[in-house]
């Protein structure tokens, strides 16, 4: 493959980076990356990776746009409140870049369907929103040992973590499985700075990139936290757990399985 | 003695155990934190037994969703 006049214009600050260069960009237009959650960090990952020309972009999301995602989740816009989200994604990022190939997949990420997604794909940005998926994400990632790029946030916070999976510190390594479900605080009392999910989903998209590339070093082996109060940027290293469930010395887990779906109480909650 | 928690020094007079350092740390949601000492994740059943050495160093890690449910 060889780039195009055009190609050459559209991606110049690209090919003029002595560590990208042409052979660089090729790269990324062969390249595949799967966005699971087209919400706030699936958002501006999706939007920057179109932008930087990655060749195929697949997105899954089974849920339609609601007028209180547009306060963060910027691929969608006032006009496609009610619209499914993975064809307002879709056509954001033909706009962007009418040249990416767009692969969409209306479902909810679950054990039955999420691996098979997953192998067709050099890279996956885990923009999902609960922590069922978290684990689905880093369990199917694990199994089809497809790297990936994990992130959270919450209120002022924020964090992220570069997966490898067998190789580096997974998910389930730092967490082991998800939190009691009484623990986990209603909707209505979980907000978040919107321009939050713009940093993270940015920083996640930034990892795909130098993953495609072979650039830098990844973020693996430590969790970057973000205080968004404080403008604290802090990278906890964090070494693989031999008692992980999941790629521990002696694991638990041995195929996929969907972990129980925290529900909020109806009554508080706005999703 | 001294503690170094996510990355700061912390004096505390008396040697305590992980789930009081939670609590003087103050912590809300305990079971929304995993805990990293020296370097090694802890089993949530340890907090209780696990008691901090000076220069120890403790990272609280908080368990994060997407934003909207969590
Ligand atoms: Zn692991």
């Amino acid at each position: 493959m060889s780039l195009t006049d055009e190609q050459i214009e559209r991606y110049s600050r690209h090919i003029i980076l002595q560590q990208v260069g042409g052979a660089g960009q090729e790269k990324l237009l062969a390249s595949k990356v799967l966005i699971i959650g087209a919400g706030g960090l699936g958002a501006p990952a999706g939007l920057y990776l179109a932008a930087a020309g990655v060749g195929t972009i697949g997105i899954v999301d089974g849920d339609n746009v609601d007028l209180s995602n547009l306060q963060r989740q910027i691929i969608h816009h006032t006009a496609d409140v009610g619209a499914e989200k993975i064809r307002s994604a879709e056509a954001k990022i033909l706009a962007i870049n009418p040249e990416t190939r767009v692969r969409t997949y209306k479902q909810w990420a679950k054990a039955d369907n999420i691996r098979e997604i997953i192998r067709d794909y050099d890279f996956v940005i885990d923009g999902t929103d609960n922590f069922a998926a978290k684990f689905l994400v880093n369990d199917a990632c694990y199994f089809e040992k497809v790297p990936f790029s994990h992130a959270g946030i919450l209120r002022f916070d924020g964090q992220l973590i570069t997966v490898l999976p067998g190789e580096t510190t997974c998910y389930r390594c730092i967490f082991g499985g998800p939190p009691p479900a009484d623990a986990v605080p209603s909707c209505s009392q979980a907000g978040v700075l919107g321009v939050l999910a713009g940093v993270i989903g940015s920083l996640q998209a930034t990892e795909a990139i130098k993953y495609l590339l072979g650039l830098g070093d990844l973020l693996t082996g430590a969790l970057l936290t973000y205080d968004a109060l404080s403008m604290d940027f802090r990278k906890v290293s964090l070494n693989r757990n031999p008692q992980c469930p999941l790629c521990g010395d002696d694991p638990k887990i041995t195929e996929l399985k969907d972990e129980q779906q925290i529900l909020c109480d109806p009554k508080n909650c706005e999703c | 003695m001294n503690l170094v928690v996510n990355g700061k020094n912390t004096d505390i007079s008396d040697s305590m155990t992980v789930t009081e350092l939670l609590a003087k740390e103050d912590v809300k949601m305990p079971q929304m934190v995993s805990v990293e000492l020296n370097g090694q994740i802890l089993k949530r059943s340890e907090f209780e037994t696990t008691r901090l050495k000076d220069d120890d160093k403790v990272e609280f890690l908080y368990y994060m969703g997407g934003g909207t449910c969590l």
